[in-house]
C-alpha cells in the first residue's frame, strides 16, 4: 500500500508540483521552439516520455555499477542511444514530422530535463519508482508545450489543423500571426508562468488550512 | 571578393539573422539561468565561444573522415555529445593546469557548457546536412563550418550580454507581482526577440 502511494506521487508531481517547464524552468529551448503546431508537440512530447523514461530505467537498473566520478559521460551515452532510436524511427516513418521538428529530435540529448532526472532522480531510485517518474515528468512536459501550442497555432493561424483534418476553425484567417512567430513563444510562455505563479499563490492559504 | 562575401553572408546569417537564442530558441537553459548579472554572463559567453569553436573543428575532421566515408553517420549523435563532454573536461584540465586566473574566469562554466544545446546544435548545423536552416541540403567546407561556428557563438554571446545588461536594471523596475523574475524577463526577451526579426531577410538570408 505504501508502495502504490509512492508510484502515483512519483507520477504526478511531474504534472504541477515539479513541472520541469513552468517550475523546475529547465528544458525551454525545444519547447518554445516546438510549439508552433499541435501536430509537432504530439510527436515531440512522445519523444521526449520516451527518452526519459528507458534513460531513467536503464541507469536505474545499472546505478550500482556505475564509478562516481565518469556517470554523467555514461548518462549522457545511454540517452544518446536512446535519443538515436528515436531519430531513426521518426526518419524512416514520420518523414514529413522529422523534417519539421528539424534538429529538436538530436537535441534531445542535451535537453536538461532528462540529464537532471537521470542524475537527480534515477541514479539513486529503484526501478519502479524512477520509471513512474520519468513518465510524470514527461507528461507534465507534454501537457505544457500542449497547452502552449493550442493557444499559439489557434490565435496565431485562426484554426488548429491536426493529421490535415481541421479541428477547430474561428473562420477567419486575419489572425495575429506574431503568436507563430518567435517573440508570440516569449510572451505565451511568460503568460503561462505567471498564471502558474498566481494559481499557487490563490491555492496556498486553504492547503495550509487543511493539511500542513 | 565573391568567396569574401560569401564567408561575410555565413557569418552574418548566423550570428543575426538566425540568432540562436532568440529566433531559433536554442540556449535558452543557460540564458536565463546565467544572465542575472553581467560579469557571470561574459564569463560564459567566453566559454562558449571556446568550446563551440574547437567542439565544431574536431567533429568536422571526424564527421567527413571517419563517420562518413565509414557510412557510420547515424552515429552521430552519440560521437558529437561524446566529443564535447570530453573535449570540455580535456580544456577544463588543460586551463586548470596552466593558467589559474583563466581557469577562475571560465572554471565554473565549462561543465555546464556540455548539456548547453546551444553546442550541440551549433555542431550539428554547421556538419550534418540537412539539420542547417541558412543553407538546407548543403555541405559546409572547413573554413564556412569554422565561420558559421564563430558567427552563432558571437551571436549567442552578444544576446547574452545585451539581455543580462538589460536583466540587472529590471530588478529595479516596479513589476506587477506575478510577472516579477522570470515571466518579466520572457516578455522582454520577446521584445528582443521581435527587434531581431528586423534582421529577417536582409541579404537574402
Amino acid at each position: 500500500m505504501e508502495e502504490k502511494r509512492g508510484c502515483r506521487y512519483e507520477f504526478s508531481k511531474g504534472l504541477v508540483k515539479e513541472n520541469p517547464l513552468l517550475v523546475l524552468m529547465v528544458g525551454l529551448c525545444s519547447a518554445l521552439a516546438v510549439s508552433t503546431k499541435l501536430e509537432n508537440c504530439i510527436f515531440m512530447g512522445l519523444a521526449v516520455i520516451f527518452v526519459l523514461v528507458c534513460s531513467n530505467v536503464i541507469i536505474s537498473i545499472i546505478r550500482g555499477f556505475i564509478p562516481y566520478r565518469i556517470r554523467i559521460p555514461i548518462f549522457i551515452v545511454v540517452i544518446a542511444s536512446f535519443v538515436t532510436i528515436v531519430d531513426l524511427f521518426l526518419k524512416a516513418y514520420f518523414q514529413p514530422i522529422y523534417e519539421r521538428l528539424g534538429v529538436w529530435i538530436p537535441l534531445i540529448v542535451v535537453n536538461c530535463i532528462i540529464l537532471a532526472r537521470a542524475e537527480g532522480y534515477a541514479s539513486d531510485h529503484p526501478v519502479r519508482d524512477s520509471a513512474f517518474d520519468g513518465l510524470g515528468i514527461g507528461l507534465g512536459y507534454t501537457l505544457v508545450i500542449l497547452i502552449m501550442a493550442f493557444f499559439r497555432e489557434l490565435l496565431g493561424t485562426g484554426h488548429i489543423v491536426l493529421f490535415d483534418h481541421t479541428i477547430i476553425s474561428l473562420g477567419t484567417d486575419k489572425m495575429p500571426i506574431i503568436f507563430i512567430m518567435f517573440p508570440g513563444a516569449f510572451i505565451t510562455f511568460a503568460l503561462m508562468v505567471a498564471a502558474l505563479k498566481w494559481y499557487q499563490e490563490r491555492r496556498k492559504p486553504k492547503e495550509g488550512g487543511e493539511s500542513r | 571578393m565573391n568567396e569574401v562575401w560569401r564567408y561575410f553572408l555565413i557569418f552574418f546569417g548566423a550570428m543575426m539573422v538566425y540568432n540562436f537564442i532568440l529566433i531559433r530558441f536554442i540556449g535558452l537553459c543557460p540564458f536565463f539561468g546565467i544572465s542575472n548579472r553581467l560579469e557571470t554572463s561574459i564569463g560564459m559567453s567566453v566559454s562558449v565561444v571556446f568550446v563551440m569553436v574547437m567542439a565544431s573543428s574536431v567533429c568536422w575532421i571526424l564527421w567527413n573522415y571517419v563517420l562518413d566515408p565509414l557510412n557510420i553517420e547515424f552515429l552521430y549523435i552519440v560521437t558529437f555529445i561524446l566529443v564535447i563532454a570530453s573535449l570540455v573536461q580535456f580544456v577544463e584540465m588543460i586551463i586548470k593546469n596552466t593558467s589559474p586566473p583563466l581557469y577562475k574566469a571560465m572554471g565554473i562554466y565549462l561543465p555546464l557548457i556540455t548539456t548547453n544545446c546551444a553546442v550541440l546544435a551549433a555542431v550539428i548545423e554547421s556538419i550534418v546536412p540537412g539539420f542547417n536552416k541558412m543553407h538546407v541540403a548543403y555541405n559546409y567546407s572547413f573554413p564556412e563550418a569554422l565561420v558559421f561556428t564563430i558567427g552563432v557563438a558571437l551571436g549567442f554571446a552578444l544576446v547574452l550580454i545585451l539581455f543580462a545588461a538589460m536583466r540587472e536594471r529590471l530588478e529595479l523596475a516596479p513589476i506587477p507581482k506575478f510577472f516579477r523574475g522570470i515571466p518579466i524577463a520572457f516578455i522582454a526577451a520577446a521584445l528582443y526577440s521581435l527587434a531581431f526579426m528586423g534582421f529577417a531577410g536582409m541579404f537574402g538570408l
